[in-house]
């Protein structure tokens, strides 16, 4: 019997993965040991904890100690001063985990984690993904057992109907109707997918839900199986995600061998399985018809809808696909009811919402709110604000489908509708936080960027519509653009958002159409003046230095790689624009702040 | 698996094991483990909380641990904290001690006089 008084909780998400975590828990096994304490403190590898910005991060129970950025040279002062002596090590402590009396938070008194309300990740970072049990302690399958043993088909589409679910994938199609329209559909042989192809850029949602709490998914999937009357499970997932790929064959596995997956589960009638199908990146594949194709074999490309997946998808047969972060909550709403899940978030948009934050922001990492939390609390509250003290410019949702959101829309309360008003979408849940340096013209050209490279080429809209769009961005972000351009450049993407045929071609001018809408200053001032008001776009800005400032070190021309500086000891020094470039060594180096740009 | 009760075998055998992790509100036990807690006996006394409390099954219970309390002629030091009640340091504490402080104090709701610092300074 073990009789652990301590659990130390690392981190095995791929963030932390990748900044050498498992090496932190390997050295922390070999210090127990070390130390005699091995049958005293007990460690695991979690999921993610959320606050990838901090990592690798480690967690001590049961006081909710919360150590971030530990290396393995860290881990013998852990050790030693924490877990034998009981002193914890305050230089790793989180910032925000000091209170200002100088007593220790736990970690969820950190602000961060306050405001968060998590239903689809209340597992990441408290279990071990590669255990069952654990997932079951925490009233793993018990949702499964209920469903098919108290349960009608009809009821669960029912519950899941009423309790407002919509689909996390991006477009918010409701669920329960979805099941339905599945469940109703005749056919002999029917399917249930997951869509696990994650591609927006800085997305890690479904990752996350992967590597932390993979159970959740397949008994997810497994109740919609009995819903719908499939015996057979599909998880699309990329092969980008490998750590996502091992643990959920992991917990194929075990699921099988506990007989929660496979032949009569529970002693019922109703038989289910899964099985992974790797995916080879294509944006594209996240497309529900196209990813279909992609598991029969076919190449990764969409075909006209109707008919729906719930009518004639895998193989011609009914078929149900969900988004990762959708099933998650599938399993909650069971357990909890559906006036529960119905009774958090907004009129039209009920539950949760997990978002990955990137950018210019302090705490990048994954949050996951109500819906109808305002963009500046996700933002300033839980992101921590703006890195480097500079001004808040604009956010992207929805990838390079989705548009920005600029500051006077920070109060706006996140849901479906509301995002789209402002031309912007939900998406899966990517929020990347853009600073005041940012130019918008550029992030247009950025996004528009992916969507030309990810185009399967199937239409002519999305195919050359959108290299057409890169090259009018490119010209005007060069310096070249002519008057007209902002015009063309505005009919364009609205002829490809009209006539592409999917929606990564419909999606593909919203960047464009959105920076327009909000920053139309912007686009005239690179054709019309050749400025780049954000300083961003080389070509537009050149380096100078001012001759009043400049004291003549000559530190600059010595640093200068294109050797365009040139001057006399003690005079002010210049720039050939010639040779300059403009790499902003000079500016960098400048001990007096002589040089600018302009 | 074929049952329920198989399910909710596994559920009740593996939560003790990891409900430590999630927050809980209710009495802190502390013990002083610095090198003096440690070398006048400390960790046989945080053993035997751990285990007690394990044995009996309190869900609400954290055992925890911290540095010097300063008074370390009186190690090992433990320090009850109960929601909304006063702190309550024993000093001098054993193995054999710290059970009796789970039966009378913890579950009891009546702390050993006789084990407290005060009681302790009283007598000299």
């Amino acid at each position: 019997m073990d009789n652990y008084r301590a659990h130390v909780l690392v981190c095995g998400g791929s963030g932390c993965v990748s900044n050498h975590s498992f090496d932190v828990l390997a050295e922390l096994d070999k210090q127990l040991e070390k130390a005699g304490l091995q049958d005293e403190v007990r460690t695991v590898k979690t999921g993610c904890f959320g606050l990838c910005v901090a990592g690798p991060i480690v967690v001590v129970f049961p006081e909710g100690t919360f150590y971030c950025k530990v290396t393995p040279d860290d881990v013998a002062e852990i050790v030693e001063e924490h877990l034998l002596k009981g002193r914890i090590v305050r230089r790793l402590l989180f910032h925000e985990s000091v209170a200002e009396d100088e007593t220790v938070r736990s970690i969820s008194n950190v602000s961060f984690y306050k405001k968060q309300m998590r239903i689809a990740l209340v597992n990441c970072g408290v279990i071990d993904p590669d255990r069952i049990d654990e997932y079951i302690a925490f009233d793993g399958y018990k949702a499964l057992h209920k469903v098919l043993t108290d349960m009608t088909p009809e009821d669960v589409v029912q519950t899941v109907k009423d309790s407002k679910l919509r689909g996390r994938g991006g477009a918010g199609f409701p669920t329960g109707l979805k099941w339905e329209l599945t469940q109703k559909a005749a056919g002999d042989k029917k399917y249930v997918l997951c869509n696990a192809d994650e591609g927006d850029p800085g997305a890690f949602m479904d990752r996350s839900i992967l590597e932390g709490d993979p159970h959740c998914v397949l008994e997810a999937m497994t109740i919609a199986g009995y819903t719908v009357g499939a015996d057979q499970g599909y998880i699309y997932v990329r092969a980008e995600y490998p750590l996502a790929v091992k643990r959920l064959n992991t917990a194929i596995e075990q699921a099988r061998e506990y007989g929660l997956l496979g032949k009569n589960i529970f002693g019922t009638d109703f038989s289910f399985d899964i099985e992974l199908r790797m995916g080879a990146g294509a944006f594209v594949c996240g497309e529900e018809t196209a990813l279909i194709h992609s598991i029969e074999g076919g190449r990764g490309e969409p075909t006209p809808k109707p008919p729906f997946p719930s009518d004639a998808g895998l193989f011609w047969k009914p078929t149900l696909l969900n988004n990762v972060e959708t099933y998650a909550n599938i399993p909650h709403i069971i357990l909890k009811g559906a006036d529960w899940f119905a009774s958090i978030g907004t009129e039209g948009s009920k539950g949760t919402k997990v978002f990955s934050i990137g950018g210019d922001v302090v705490n990048a990492g994954l949050v996951e709110v109500p819906m109808g939390t305002t963009i500046r609390e996700v933002i300033f509250d839980i992101g921590g604000g703006i890195r480097d003290g500079k001004k808040f410019k604009a956010a992207q949702t929805g990838g390079p489908s989705g548009g920005c959101i600029p500051e006077q829309y920070l109060d706006l309360p996140i849901d479906y509708e509301n995002l789209k008003e402002i031309g912007s979408m939900m998406g899966s849940g990517g929020l990347i936080v853009m600073d005041e340096n940012t130019c918008m013209v550029d992030i247009a050209r950025f996004f528009v960027g992916i969507c030309v490279g990810e185009s399967c080429g199937k239409c002519t809209a999305c195919r050359i519509g959108t290299r057409r769009m890169l090259e009018l961005l490119t010209r005007i972000c060069e310096g070249k653009g002519v008057e007209g351009d902002i015009e063309k450049l505005e009919k364009l993407a609205n002829n490809i958002a009209s006539t592409a045929f999917c929606g990564l071609g419909q999606g593909a001018p919203n960047p464009v159409l959105s920076t327009l809408r909000y920053f139309r200053d912007e686009y005239e001032a690179h054709v019309r003046d050749k400025k780049c008001p954000a300083g961003r776009c080389k070509a537009l800005l050149d380096y100078k230095i001012d001759p009043v400032t400049c004291v003549g070190c000559g530190l600059c021309a010595r640093e200068c790689p294109a050797d365009a500086i040139s001057g006399e000891k003690r005079k002010p020094y210049v720039i050939d624009q010639e040779k300059c470039t403009k790499c902003g060594d000079c500016m960098e180096v400048c001990n007096f702040k002589a040089v600018y740009k302009g | 698996m074929k049952t329920f009760k198989e399910l909710e075998e596994i559920r009740t055998r593996v939560l003790d094991e990891v409900s430590m992790r999630k927050d809980r509100t209710g009495t802190r036990v502390v013990v002083g483990m610095a090198t003096c807690g440690i070398a006048a006996g400390a960790r046989p006394v945080l053993l035997s909380f751990v285990e007690e409390v394990k044995n009996r099954d309190m869900k609400d219970v954290i055992v925890s641990q911290t540095g010097c309390i300063g008074m370390c002629s009186l190690e090992p030091i433990v320090e009850v904290y109960k929601p909304g009640e006063e702190k309550v340091t024993y000093v001098k504490m054993t193995a054999e001690k710290a059970k009796e402080i789970i039966e009378e104090h913890i579950l009891g709701g009546q702390p050993i006089t006789r084990y407290t610092v005060g009681a302790y300074e009283y007598e000299k």
